[in-house]
């Protein structure tokens, strides 16, 4: 692709993600695509998923894995410190100015009370994420009893994911796959 | 109360959680808390929930909950430890993983474990949501408040952000227990 710019610097990896890092409120992955797809045009739109579908199948943050794969792919692993901590860096000082204006104010009664309504609808947050994260599984009998079990063995028996994991991703790969479920 | 064992405890706390969350933040929840409240009780469970919301809440990828955690038990060393932590093994498979990636993207085998991997993560991301919710949920309406809060975000209608900021309004205003 012809306008694709050059690789980026150390220091274009930092402030390029810096960038992500300040504006990225409520999921920062679109600023991110924005920036490096269409703003400063590191890599072509599919590249970018390419990389993104690594990035989604590792565990670990998909968007701190992107600034990993992203900054070593053009600059080696100094390229990876450099664009992981300029996402990281400012949202890490915003979010403990957040805990210490938490801690100093969460005896007055209205701010006790703020911060429970919104731990209930942050909450609520995960349970959405989760409804669409299991919408694709409507219809499929064996994947719905593989995400029950899970759900079992973490929610209710609190078994350790250390070992849990493992054991449940092995048993549904082979079962989905065996049954083409 | 931040001594060297507790900052030891962190890295070892977090560093085990890197490797685990397939799917993000959201997957490693309930063993975040299980760690965090039940074994080391560096926090209560609504803390816990009160800290998650806050990370929510504030700009930056979804693992900045794991810093707030970190600062909360052990200050600004122990942000950093967690937030190093927990990104430190998983970047160097990711690291290790890059150089090869193109040549088994397309292979059936890798798509046979995302096929695996996604009903474990719904079953992971719905067990967060629930640990979450009974700690919330002190009374029906702040349980109510989490219904809405579900219904509001499904129909995507709202920015989740304006969401959460409308019940933290609602909270303030002494609408809830």
């Amino acid at each position: 692709m012809s306008d694709v710019r050059p690789p980026p610097s150390l220091a274009g990896l930092f402030t390029g993600f810096f960038s992500v890092g300040v504006v990225g409120f409520g999921g920062v992955l679109p600023w991110a695509r924005r920036m490096v797809v269409e703003r400063r045009r590191w890599m072509t739109a599919g590249e970018f998923t390419d990389l993104l579908g690594l990035c989604q199948f590792l565990p670990g943050g998909n968007i701190m894995n992107l600034t990993i794969a992203l900054g070593a792919r053009f600059q080696g692993v100094p390229g990876a410190v450099a664009a992981f901590f300029g996402l990281m860096a400012a949202p890490v000082a915003i979010v403990i100015g957040l805990g210490v204006i938490y801690d100093a104010y969460a005896g007055v009664p209205f701010v006790r009370r703020a911060f429970a309504a919104l731990a209930a609808a942050a909450a609520g947050y995960v349970l959405a994420t989760a409804l669409r994260i299991a919408a694709p599984l409507r219809g499929r009998p064996l994947a719905i009893a593989v995400a029950v079990v899970t759900f079992a063995a973490i929610a209710v028996l609190r078994l350790p994911l250390p070992l849990a994991l493992p054991v449940l991703a092995l048993l549904s790969t082979l079962l989905l796959w065996r049954f083409r479920a | 109360m931040s001594g060297i064992g507790t900052l030891v405890s962190l890295a070892v706390v977090f560093g085990q959680l890197s490797l685990l969350a397939f799917g993000g933040t959201n997957s490693i929840l309930p063993e975040m808390q299980r760690q965090v409240v039940d074994l080391h009780h560096w926090l209560t469970a609504p803390e816990f929930a009160a800290l998650f919301a806050l990370a929510q809440a504030a700009p930056g990828p979804n693992m900045m909950v794991v810093s707030l955690i970190g600062w909360h038990v052990a200050g600004l060393p122990g942000a950093l430890i967690t937030t190093i932590a927990v990104s430190t093994p998983s970047s160097i498979l990711v690291l290790l993983v890059g150089g090869v990636w193109h040549r088994f993207r397309n292979a059936s085998w890798r798509k046979a474990v995302q096929a695996g991997l996604t009903p474990v993560t719904a079953g992971l991301v719905m067990a967060s949501a629930a640990l979450l919710i009974r700690s919330t949920s002190a009374d029906w309406s702040l349980a109510a408040v989490t219904l809405v809060a579900v219904v509001a975000i499904l129909s995507r209608k709202l920015h989740p952000l304006v969401v959460l900021a409308g019940a933290a309004a609602v909270g303030a205003l002494g609408l809830v227990a």
